[in-house]
């Protein structure tokens, strides 16, 4: 099915990888990559690239701790990410309200 | 991955189901809750059997008490009856949520089950060791009560992490908890509604919503 996609809808979105880990960083405060990578099923090179291109928009931050020795990555939803996907949300509800 | 046309419709659905699955512990199987419920209704049973009492007495306490101590074999009954229950219940649940998490592909040991568990911890142990030391000051008529509230606390702490439900049923517990301190000598026949019949309905509801 081809569908007319409005202006308001995120580009950003369009990867059904890129909504996966912005849904999952909405819900949950800090999440570490093999968490995302379980819940989304994605290689670890795919996860990888998408969360670049995500940090790249400056919608999710990256934190790097030490847990002992070990280095920790984890990964949550900047204000500006938060903002961009409610109004992708808001674009959804609108696009099937006009339905 | 890569999709021009990614239905608006499909994406809701994603977005929906990778909130819950990240944030939810949704694999907690409702037929452990039934299966709770039968061993404590059995508990309890034993329990009116040992104490030679029916549903309708209003107990009374002192009897227990020997020599300013707790008779040592009523004690060794209880913790007896008290424990198979809480086991019983504890290995059914594990056995029954391992399975159902394996239907969901879910870890039966990840992020949401580690959260679910902590919260549940937290009010239980406190409410575990305060009847204790309610044991240890005589004071009986007080702990089945004392048992449902933090139940009951327990489990709407612990809802935000698992199936909304749990939040009404721990709420039921509470009720049913502070109506019981009211009537000291009933503990018994309140605990059995709270651990048997409520675990029972409840488990009932939420595995036809949630597995059939």
């Amino acid at each position: 099915m081809s569908l007319p996609l409005s202006d308001n809808f995120n580009k950003a979105f369009e990867s059904k990888a890129r909504l996966g880990i912005m849904s999952v960083l909405m819900v949950n405060d800090l999440v570490d990559f093999s968490t995302l990578k379980d819940l989304l099923q994605l290689t670890d090179g795919n996860l990888a690239s998408h969360i670049r291109a995500l940090e790249d928009l400056q919608y999710v931050t990256v934190n790097k701790q030490f847990v002992g020795r070990k280095p920790n990555t984890t990964y949550s939803v900047s204000e500006l990410g938060k903002k961009a996907f409610n109004d992708h949300l808001n674009a959804l509800e609108n696009f099937l309200k006009s339905r | 991955m890569e999709n021009k046309n990614y239905n608006p419709l499909d994406q809701l659905s994603d977005i929906r189901q990778l909130m819950e699955r990240s944030s939810r512990f949704i694999s907690l199987s409702g037929l452990s809750g039934v299966f709770a419920g039968i061993y404590a209704i059995i508990g309890a049973g034993a329990a009116y059997w040992y104490l030679r009492i029916n549903i309708a007495t209003r107990v009374r306490y002192d009897y227990i008490i020997e020599n300013g101590g707790i008779k040592i074999d009523f004690l060794t009954f209880f913790i007896l009856d008290a424990g198979s229950v809480l086991l019983l219940a504890l290995l059914t649940g594990i056995y029954l949520t391992t399975k159902s998490a394996k239907k969901n592909n879910q870890s039966i040991w990840d992020k949401t089950a580690q959260k679910l568990l902590i919260n549940m911890a937290i009010p239980l142990i406190t409410g575990g060791v305060f009847c204790l030391a309610m044991l240890n000051h005589h004071l009986f008529g007080l702990i089945a009560p004392a048992m449902l509230l933090f139940y009951g606390l327990a489990l709407v702490n612990a809802s935000k992490y698992t199936h909304g439900d749990v939040r009404q049923l721990g709420i039921c517990e509470i009720v049913l908890g502070l109506l019981s301190s009211f009537f000291i000598g009933y503990g018994l026949l309140f605990w059995t509604i709270g651990f048997g019949v409520l675990h029972i309905i409840y488990g009932i509801v939420m595995y036809y919503k949630y597995e059939k």
